[in-house]
């Protein structure tokens, strides 16, 4: 295959992920209005949001960095896409878009990388309650950063690559082949981690409406509040396909992935729903219980 | 009596203009940690003092485009000034439900852009309601909610609140009552989205285009007046 067709494949991939990113979180506003007895928002309103957002006369900045903040957002978000096999399995070879051996870490590093650059440019702000959620938000990244890579690398010694092609390849072939069966130990750890990677509640202290308004956005208005609803929606469906990949068999088709990210994010909703906000240092400590025990002794397991 | 009252007017006129600038707010030297000497100004370090420009709209579809967007989403501010802010709780819940309008409520100034001024307005809140308009970015839209931001209402003689809004900002739509019920404020909702899409909405260019004007209505009111004319 080209190169052209394969920036082509990849282009129409994002397009599709940052549509479908945006329709499953007003799937999930509309399932939590439902549950509450209400209509709640019309299913195309994140859509209208974004129109809006762009549509604002009045942007100011705060400077360089604050500009750049959104943008290094966007680019962890997309990075995190250009460097995942969307679809694999036979057949689906033009949708692996740029993945290659050791391409996980990789992952790791731009789940990091876009909100150390909200972290320098909401810093820029200036508005305290930003510096507050950021200095949250670090916080409980390193508590979630912790198990996660552990169940990571106990998959990675348990197939012997850091590739998530062949992570996701190797458990094709039916259910019992998923990690989750295969290496339950790694899998509690990293879908326990998940629950602060994708940061609701309980573990949404970061941009907590009713304490900190909402955080490190709090400055961001206009285009720059669409970039980040944007990316937002990007990264919630590759945080979902990251541990898709990891422990649920990867996707074969986009009907499989939508169902299995959805499925994926809705586990973190539903334990959103059920429980409160966690404050910092209960949500840090929570992780360094159960969790790192689960990672560490997935790590074990490998070592005997 | 009489002699009395003209004695506390000439002592009035007479005091020295007070200062409202609080000490850790007023202009001073600062020594930095290498030695060198900085003066900073934390009113105007804080805030900017430049005056809004009037914006102008697109022209065309794209115009009539964007107008429907922003009629059909809502970002209100969530600030309640008055007993009306007890009206707007009720409105997210399963009875009302103004999500099916568009209607969502944002917690800052930047990310909003309607401001439902819920009832009576004291000349304390109305500082605090200035600054907060002030940042919102443009366009933005203005709600009176309740008869006391038409007339004053039934404090329309107290001595602590505003009567008139529109002195003080251009407001785009009057709910009257007191109280309006949560009905009559999806009603007014369903107004500022018919005024939005037909392009009425520019209230955010006639505060720009009034300027001083406003600026002089809320200085009259305002005694501590201890920030920029501007700040955004």
């Amino acid at each position: 295959m080209t190169i052209y067709a394969q920036l082509g494949y990849t282009f129409l991939g994002l397009f599709l992920v940052l549509n479908w990113g945006m329709l499953m979180s007003a799937t999930f506003r509309k399932i939590v209005a439902r549950v509450a007895g209400r209509h709640g928002i019309p299913i195309y309103q994140p859509w209208i949001d974004l129109v809006k957002n762009a549509g604002v006369r009045t942007t100011l900045s705060h400077g360089t960095m604050f500009y750049l903040g959104p943008v290094f957002r966007l680019t962890g978000a997309v990075g995190m896409f250009l460097f995942m096999p969307a679809l694999v399995g036979i057949g689906n070879e033009h949708w692996l878009n740029f993945s290659f051996q050791g391409d996980i870490i990789l992952i790791l590093y731009f789940q990091l990388f876009g909100m150390l650059g909200m972290a320098l440019g909401a810093g820029e702000g200036g508005q305290p309650h930003s510096a507050i959620g950021i200095g949250r938000g670090l916080a409980q990244h390193a508590a979630v950063e912790l198990p996660l890579t552990l169940g990571i690398l106990s998959l990675a010694i348990q197939y012997q690559t850091l590739s998530l092609v062949d992570i996701a390849n190797a458990q094709q072939g039916g259910i019992l082949n998923w990690t989750l069966f295969t290496n339950p130990v790694a899998s509690a750890a990293i879908m326990l981690a998940a629950l602060g990677a994708f940061g609701h509640s309980p573990f949404n202290l970061v941009k907590a409406p009713n304490e900190i308004p909402i955080g490190p956005p709090t400055e961001y208005h206009g285009s720059y509040l669409g970039i980040l609803m944007s990316s937002g929606a990007i990264i919630h469906v590759m945080e979902a396909a990251l541990f898709m990949n990891l422990v649920f068999g990867g996707a074969t088709s986009w009907i499989e992935f939508i169902i299995k990210t959805f499925l994926i994010y809705f586990y973190s909703i539903f334990v959103g729903v059920v429980f409160p906000r966690f404050r910092i240092e209960q949500s840090v400590v929570w992780f360094f219980k159960l969790p790192l025990v689960l990672g560490i002794i997935a790590i074990l397991i490998y070592s005997f | 009596m009489n002699e009395l009252l003209k004695k506390a007017e000439a002592n009035a006129s007479t005091k020295e203009e007070k200062s409202f600038v609080r000490p850790e707010d007023e202009e001073r030297e600062v020594i930095a940690p290498d030695g060198s000497i900085i003066k900073v100004n934390p009113i105007y370090d804080y805030f900017s003092g430049e005056k809004p420009s009037v914006e102008k709209p697109n022209k065309g579809v794209v115009e009539k485009f964007l107008n429907w967007a922003r009629a059909e989403s809502i970002w209100v501010l969530g600030f309640g000034t008055g007993c009306g802010s007890i009206e707007i709780p009720p409105l997210m819940t399963p009875r009302f439900d103004a999500f099916r309008f568009g209607v969502q409520m944002r917690p800052t100034p930047r990310q909003s852009n309607a401001f439902i001024i819920s009832g009576y307005l004291s000349v304390k809140t109305l500082k605090r309601v200035i600054r907060s308009y002030e940042q919102m970015p443009s366009p933005k839209y203005v709600i009176a909610l309740g008869s006391c931001t038409i007339n004053g209402g039934m404090y329309y003689d107290s001595y602590s609140t505003i009567n008139r809004l529109d002195k003080y900002m251009p407001v785009d739509v009057y709910i009257a009552g007191c109280m309006p019920r949560p009905e009559a404020l999806l009603a007014g909702f369903v107004k500022l989205k018919e005024i939005i899409k037909s392009g009425k909405g520019e209230g955010a260019n006639l505060y720009a285009e009034n300027f001083d004007e406003y600026k002089a209505n809320q200085k009259k009111v305002i005694k501590d007046w201890n920030m920029p004319d501007y700040n955004w």
